[in-house]
């Protein structure tokens, strides 16, 4: 019953979506705010990587939207896990000697890389989302390896702080020297250069470290409660 | 027929994996199982955005050197939604599994169907 019912629902949705669907050619322009903002971008931002210029410049304040659903993402979890008692230390069966000289190995490439990632998301494809997540998977893989070994908590917490006020510190001063909130106020340099396109890579630097702080953080709770 | 399907290949990927994550939310009683679908649903809504943004013959939009031209790039906006998306549809799977895991240790079970004050 439930099953036909769900079958039934789901064809009335396929029918309307491709009806609609149809209108649409596939590998068309479609927009033209997006023509805009390729054309203009360098100009206009500095960047030249014209996805960083529309998610730190353009659409800054629906990050910094979407960066806060991220943290109440992760303090949701925190709080759901961590409110039961704590039992003891359960005995942890060490990794093999191959996996734990690996990744003692990898992780500081990886948060090398995390960090390159970041830092050159206004020049190359990449920025604080993607470079946070590299570093995030650097954790984890430490917990694979490591077992023993844990972040530490307040160091994390205080990445993840500072991040989050640096972005809102500067999208406010943009407020006080240019009118409007997160106005890029430092001088935009040539296009290409690392020190380019004035408060995006700042923004985007502090981003990369909230992001990569919470996902820790997230792994963190997850493999203490298992 | 082959044209047709030739043309709205992106589409039709997409919105399979938006269905089939719709029918095991729908179907499924396990929550693992649901939680799965709901990651299902999240990767086929992405596929869809980048797809419905892609230009025939498009490059990403990048001016990495110079004499790269502007006329061939990629709409930079639905990339910029997706790449947001991605991170916090992580984040939210992991809060789905952490309610998951309270659950189990206060139903010893994840039938959604055992689970108490649950009428269907």
């Amino acid at each position: 019953m439930r099953k036909a019912v769900a079958i039934v629902l789901l064809i009335i949705v396929t029918v309307g979506i491709s009806l609609s669907l149809a209108k649409i050619p596939f590998g068309a322009p479609k927009t033209k705010v997006g023509k805009r903002y390729i054309e203009e971008g360098i100009e206009d931002t500095g960047a030249t990587n014209i996805v960083t210029s529309v998610v730190v410049n353009y659409r800054g304040f629906d990050t910094l939207g979407e960066v806060t659903v991220l943290f109440i993402a992760a303090i949701g979890l925190g709080v759901v896990l961590t409110t039961s008692k704590r039992e003891e230390m359960r005995k942890i069966q060490p990794a093999s000697l191959i996996l734990y000289t690996g990744c003692r190995l990898l992780f500081p490439l990886i948060l090398v890389f995390g960090t390159y990632v970041f830092v050159h998301g206004h020049l190359t494809p990449g920025g604080g989302f993607q470079g946070g997540a590299i570093i995030a998977s650097g954790f984890l893989l430490i917990y694979l390896g490591c077992r023993e070994r844990r972040i530490n908590r307040v160091v994390s917490n205080l990445a993840e702080s500072l991040g989050g006020l640096i972005f809102v510190v500067i999208g406010l001063l943009g407020l006080v020297f240019g009118g409007y909130f997160l106005f890029n106020f430092l001088p935009k340099g040539t296009a290409n250069a690392l020190f380019s396109a004035g408060i995006i890579p700042i923004v985007y630097i502090a981003i990369g470290f909230k992001v990569g702080s919470e996902l820790a953080g997230i792994i963190d709770n997850l493999i203490e409660e298992s | 027929m082959m044209s047709f399907l030739a043309d709205y290949i992106y589409y039709i990927g997409a919105f399979g994996l938006i269905l089939i994550g719709f029918y095991i939310i729908l179907i499924k009683h396990n929550l693992i199982k649901v939680i799965i679908g709901l990651g299902i649903l999240d990767t086929g809504v992405n596929l869809f955005l980048i797809s419905v943004g892609y230009i025939t013959k498009g490059t990403a939009p990048i001016f990495s050197g110079p004499g790269i031209d502007s006329e061939h790039m990629v709409d930079p906006v639905p990339q910029a939604l997706v790449l947001t998306a991605i991170v916090i549809g992580v984040a939210v799977l992991a809060l789905a599994l952490s309610l998951a895991i309270r659950l189990y240790q206060h139903y010893d079970t994840l039938n959604l169907r055992k689970i108490r004050e649950q009428k269907w």
